[in-house]
C-alpha cells in the first residue's frame, strides 16, 4: 500500500499535522503558472468548477496543492476549484460510492495499476489519451502505470523507487568501502556489519508491507520483464521464477540480516520503528521507498542525518532472468471522471505535470521524485539523485500490491507478512493472488 | 326570575354536562398524551435505531450473498459461498478463538482485580480520591491514543524493556509484539490497563448501593471481614458483576482499535480478532460482500450470546424492568 505510507510520510515529515481547510481562492498565488493551460478553450470557455479530491490532507502538500489551484485559477479565471483533502485510506471506501453516484469528483487521487482497472470498469473514468497525447511522452515510461488497455485513464504527478538506504558512517565503521552490487556482496557486508556489533538491516515487519519489498525484488530479479508483465496481467504467479524468489528469500532470511523482533516493528512510527532504527544508528540499512528521506529526519535529533544516508539499488541475483537495472516503484497521480468539465480537467493535469509545478512539489512538498523528469534538476539530496538515476535508467516494476487489483494485491502482502513471521510456504505466497479471496 | 329559574333549572344540566364529560375525556386525554409522549420520546431513537442498526444489518445480510468489490452493481450472486469461505478459512476460526480467549481472560483475570481494587478504593483512606482518579485515567484516553502509546513503549529496546532491565528483571524482556505466542497476551495486558478503570467505577457504584447496616449487622453477629465480603458484599454486588461480565464479553467480541493500531492482527494472524479480520478482508481488500458476511457472523455470535446471557444470567436482575411490562 504505497497509498498508505505516503501520507504517513508527509505527516511524519511535518510534525505539526494540522489540517487547515483554507479554501480561499484569493490566497497566495504561485509564480509557476507558465506551464500547462495550453488549451485556449479552457481559458476562455464557460465558468466551471473542478471538484478535486487529493490525499494531501497534511502540510506541506495540502498548502502546495492549494497554491497550485490558486495559480491555475489566476491564469484561467473561468476555472475554479472545490478542493477536498482526504486521507489515503479513505479513498478505498469513498471511491466505490463516488463512482457509483452521478456526482463523482472531477479529479481524484489515483495510484494506477490494478486499482485503476477496478475504477475503469465502472465506466466513470475519462479517457485522457486524446487530450494529453501531445505531451504525455515527456513523462517517459512513468505514465504507463496509469494506462488501462493502452489508454491513459490517469496521470502520475510523482514517482517512487524502492532501494537500500544505508548509513555511510556505519558502513565505514564496518570497513565497507563500496556499496554491494551482487547478493553475495550484500550478504558479506551483512556479516561485516554484524561482526562490528551493528544490525545490518531494519525491517518494519509489524506494518505488513515493507517485508513484501524483499520478495518482490527477488521476483523482479528472477523473472524476466515479459513474465512479470504477463503474470501481473493474468493475476497468476505460478511461473517458476516466483517460486525461485521464495527460495532466494528463505536463503537470505536464514542469514539473519534483520533486527531482533522485526515482526513487531512498525515501519515509520517513532524512534523504535525501522526508519527510526536507521535514523538513530541502530541499524545500517533499510529497503524502503524514496519517502525514507522525508520520514527519517523527524525520527532523530541528528541534524545531519540526510547527509549520512546513501542509496544503492537492490543487488543482482545470480542466475536470475530479470534485468539487474529493473527497479521496484510506483507513484501518485490523478484521474478525471466522466463528470469532469473537459478540457479543463485534462488541462489542469497537464499544468500539474509542468516543470514549474513539479519543481515546486519537489522543493516545497517533499514528494520525492517528480513525474516530469525535467524537474529532477532541483533535487539536491545526493541519495535521492542516485535513486532517481536508477529509476530513470531501468524498467520500473510497479509494487505488486498496486499492480494487482486491490484484493489479490493485499492478499499477497498478507501472505508475505505471514511468511516473514514463519507461517505459510511458497505455495501460500504464489497462490495468494489467484485464490478468490485468499483467506 | 323566570330567566333566573330557567337558568337555575338549566344549571344542573350545564353543570352535569361538563362533569360527565370530565369523567371520560381525561382518560382519553391521558391516552392521547401517552401516545404523544411515546411518539415524541420513542420516535427519534426508533428512527435512528432502524436507520443505523436494522437497515444496515439487512443490507449486510443482503450483500453477504454477493461477490462484490464495491464498484458497479450487485450482480455476482454467489449464494452461501462467502459463508463457506468464512467458516472453512482457518484465519476466521483463529480470530474467533482469540476473541474468546480475550473474553475468558477478562472474566478470569480482570474481574477479580476489578473487585479487589473496588473493595480497596471503597474503604475510607488517605488519598482515596487520587487513587480512584489514577485508576480511572486510562479509561478516559481514547483507544487510539492508548494503542499508539503502548506500541511505542513496547518496541524492542523501548521503555518497557529498559524499565525491566533497570530493575534487574532483564530476563523478563520479550518480543512483546513480535512473538506469535505472546502477542495476544501483551494485547490483553494493554486492554486490561485501558478498561479496568471502567469496571472499578461500575463496581464502586454497586458497592455504594449496599447499605452499611448489613455489613455492620454481620460484623456484630461475629462475621470476619472476609466473611462479610464473601457472604454479604459479593452476593449483593451480583447484579453489577453480571452486567460487567456482559459488557466485558461483548467488548471482547468487538475488539478492534487497540489491536489494529498495535499489530494489524499480526504477526502471522496471531492477534487477529473477528473485527480486524473483517476490516482487512472487507474494507482494505474491498471485498465488501465477504466483509458483510463476516459482519453477519459477528452479529449472530454477539446476538446469541446477548440473548442467552439475558435469559440465563440477567433474568433475575432485569425481571420486571425489561422482560415484563410493569403493571
Amino acid at each position: 500500500m504505497r497509498g498508505s505510507p505516503k501520507p504517513v510520510v508527509i505527516a511524519m515529515a511535518v510534525a505539526a499535522a494540522v489540517t487547515i481547510a483554507a479554501c480561499s481562492s484569493s490566497g497566495s498565488s504561485s509564480s509557476g503558472n507558465t506551464g500547462g493551460g495550453s488549451s485556449a478553450s479552457s481559458s476562455s470557455g464557460a465558468k466551471v468548477t473542478l471538484t478535486w479530491w487529493h490525499n494531501g490532507n497534511t502540510q506541506p502538500l495540502e498548502g502546495v496543492w492549494q497554491s497550485v489551484a490558486n495559480a491555475y485559477h489566476a491564469a484561467h479565471p473561468n476555472v475554479s476549484f472545490s478542493i477536498d483533502p482526504i486521507q489515503s485510506d479513505l479513498f478505498k471506501t469513498k471511491m466505490p460510492i463516488a463512482l457509483k453516484s452521478n456526482n463523482p469528483p472531477d479529479i481524484y487521487q489515483q495510484w494506477g495499476g490494478g486499482q485503476e482497472v477496478d475504477h475503469f470498469k465502472t465506466g466513470k473514468l475519462f479517457n485522457l489519451t486524446p487530450l494529453v497525447s501531445s505531451w504525455v511522452s515527456e513523462l517517459g515510461s512513468a505514465a504507463a502505470g496509469w494506462q488501462v488497455n493502452g489508454q491513459q485513464y490517469g496521470l502520475p504527478y510523482d514517482q517512487h523507487v524502492v532501494g537500500f538506504w544505508y548509513r555511510k558512517d556505519l558502513f565505514a565503521k564496518a570497513g565497507i568501502t563500496s556499496t554491494p552490487t551482487t547478493l553475495a556482496d550484500l550478504e558479506s557486508d551483512d556479516t561485516k556489519l554484524k561482526s562490528h556489533g551493528i544490525v545490518p538491516m531494519a525491517l518494519g515487519g509489524g506494518s505488513q508491507w515493507p517485508d513484501a519489498f524483499f520478495w518482490e525484488y527477488f521476483a523482479v530479479r528472477e523473472c524476466s520483464t515479459s513474465v512479470l508483465q504477463q503474470s501481473i496481467k493474468a493475476i497468476n504467479m505460478t511461473a517458476p521464477c516466483f517460486s525461485q524468489a521464495t527460495k532466494d528469500l528463505s536463503a537470505f532470511m536464514a542469514t539473519n540480516p534483520f533486527q531482533p523482533a522485526f515482526n513487531g516493528t512498525q515501519a515509520q512510527q517513532g524512534a523504535g520503528s525501522s526508519a527510526g532504527l536507521v535514523a538513530n544508528g541502530k541499524a545500517a540499512m533499510e529497503l524502503q521507498g524514496d519517502w525514507e528521506t522525508a520520514v527519517v529526519p523527524s525520527l532523530t535529533t541528528d541534524k545531519n542525518i540526510i547527509s549520512e544516508l546513501g542509496w544503492f539499488p537492490f543487488p543482482s541475483v545470480p542466475g536470475g532472468a530479470g534485468t539487474p537495472s529493473t527497479v521496484l516503484g510506483g507513484g501518485d497521480g490523478f484521474s478525471c471522471t466522466t463528470a469532469a468539465p473537459e478540457p479543463a480537467c485534462a488541462d489542469f493535469l497537464q499544468y500539474v505535470d509542468s516543470t514549474p509545478v513539479q519543481e515546486k512539489l519537489v522543493t516545497q512538498a517533499n514528494i520525492g521524485l517528480p513525474a516530469n523528469t525535467q524537474a529532477e534538476s532541483v533535487l539536491t539530496n545526493p541519495a535521492l539523485k542516485a535513486a532517481v538515476q536508477a529509476h530513470d535508467g531501468g524498467y520500473v516494476a510497479e509494487y505488486f500490491d498496486i499492480a494487482f487489483p486491490q484484493a489479490p494485491g493485499l492478499a499477497l502482502d498478507a501472505a508475505l507478512a505471514n511468511f516473514f513471521a514463519g507461517k505459510g510456504s511458497n505455495s501460500t505466497i504464489v497462490n495468494s493472488v489467484s485464490s478468490s479471496s485468499g483467506h | 326570575m323566570a330567566r333566573t329559574n330557567s337558568a337555575v333549572a338549566a344549571g344542573p344540566e350545564t353543570i352535569s354536562g361538563p362533569a360527565a364529560t370530565s369523567a371520560r375525556p381525561p382518560a382519553q386525554r391521558r391516552r392521547l398524551r401517552k401516545r404523544i409522549e411515546l411518539t415524541v420520546l420513542l420516535g427519534p431513537p426508533l428512527v435512528l435505531f432502524v436507520g443505523f442498526v436494522i437497515v444496515p444489518m439487512i443490507f449486510a445480510a443482503w450483500y453477504s450473498f454477493y461477490n462484490w468489490n464495491g464498484f458497479g452493481p450487485l450482480n455476482d450472486f454467489v449464494g452461501v459461498q462467502n459463508y463457506q469461505g468464512v467458516f472453512s478459512g482457518p484465519v476466521f476460526r483463529e480470530s474467533l478463538l482469540h476473541n474468546v480467549i480475550i473474553a475468558v481472560l477478562s472474566v478470569v483475570i480482570q474481574l477479580p482485580i476489578s473487585i479487589a481494587l473496588a473493595l480497596l478504593l471503597n474503604r475510607r483512606m488517605r488519598g482515596r480520591t487520587v487513587l480512584r482518579l489514577v485508576v480511572f485515567a486510562p479509561y478516559v484516553l481514547s483507544e487510539a491514543t492508548a494503542a499508539v502509546m503502548w506500541l511505542l513503549l513496547l518496541q524492542p529496546g523501548g521503555f518497557v524493556d529498559a524499565l525491566l532491565k533497570g530493575v534487574g528483571l532483564g530476563g523478563l524482556v520479550h518480543a512483546w509484539l513480535a512473538s506469535t505466542s505472546l502477542v495476544l497476551y501483551t494485547l490483553f495486558a494493554v486492554i486490561t490497563w485501558k478498561f479496568i478503570g471502567f469496571g472499578i467505577v461500575l463496581l464502586l457504584a454497586g458497592l455504594q448501593g449496599i447499605p452499611p447496616e448489613l455489613r455492620e449487622a454481620a460484623a456484630i453477629d461475629g462475621a470476619t471481614p472476609w466473611e462479610v465480603t464473601r457472604r454479604v458484599v459479593l452476593p449483593l454486588l451480583g447484579p453489577t458483576i453480571r452486567i460487567w461480565i456482559f459488557l466485558a464479553v461483548i467488548g471482547s467480541l468487538q475488539l478492534f482499535d487497540i489491536v489494529w493500531i498495535m499489530t494489524t492482527g499480526g504477526p502471522a494472524d496471531s492477534s487477529q480478532t473477528m473485527l480486524t479480520y473483517l476490516f482487512f478482508n472487507g474494507v482494505q481488500r474491498t471485498q465488501f460482500g465477504y466483509g458483510a458476511t463476516v459482519s453477519v457472523v459477528l452479529f449472530a455470535v454477539s446476538f446469541v450470546f446477548a440473548l442467552a446471557y439475558q435469559r440465563f444470567a440477567l433474568r433475575r436482575d432485569t425481571a420486571g424492568a425489561v422482560t415484563r411490562a410493569v403493571g
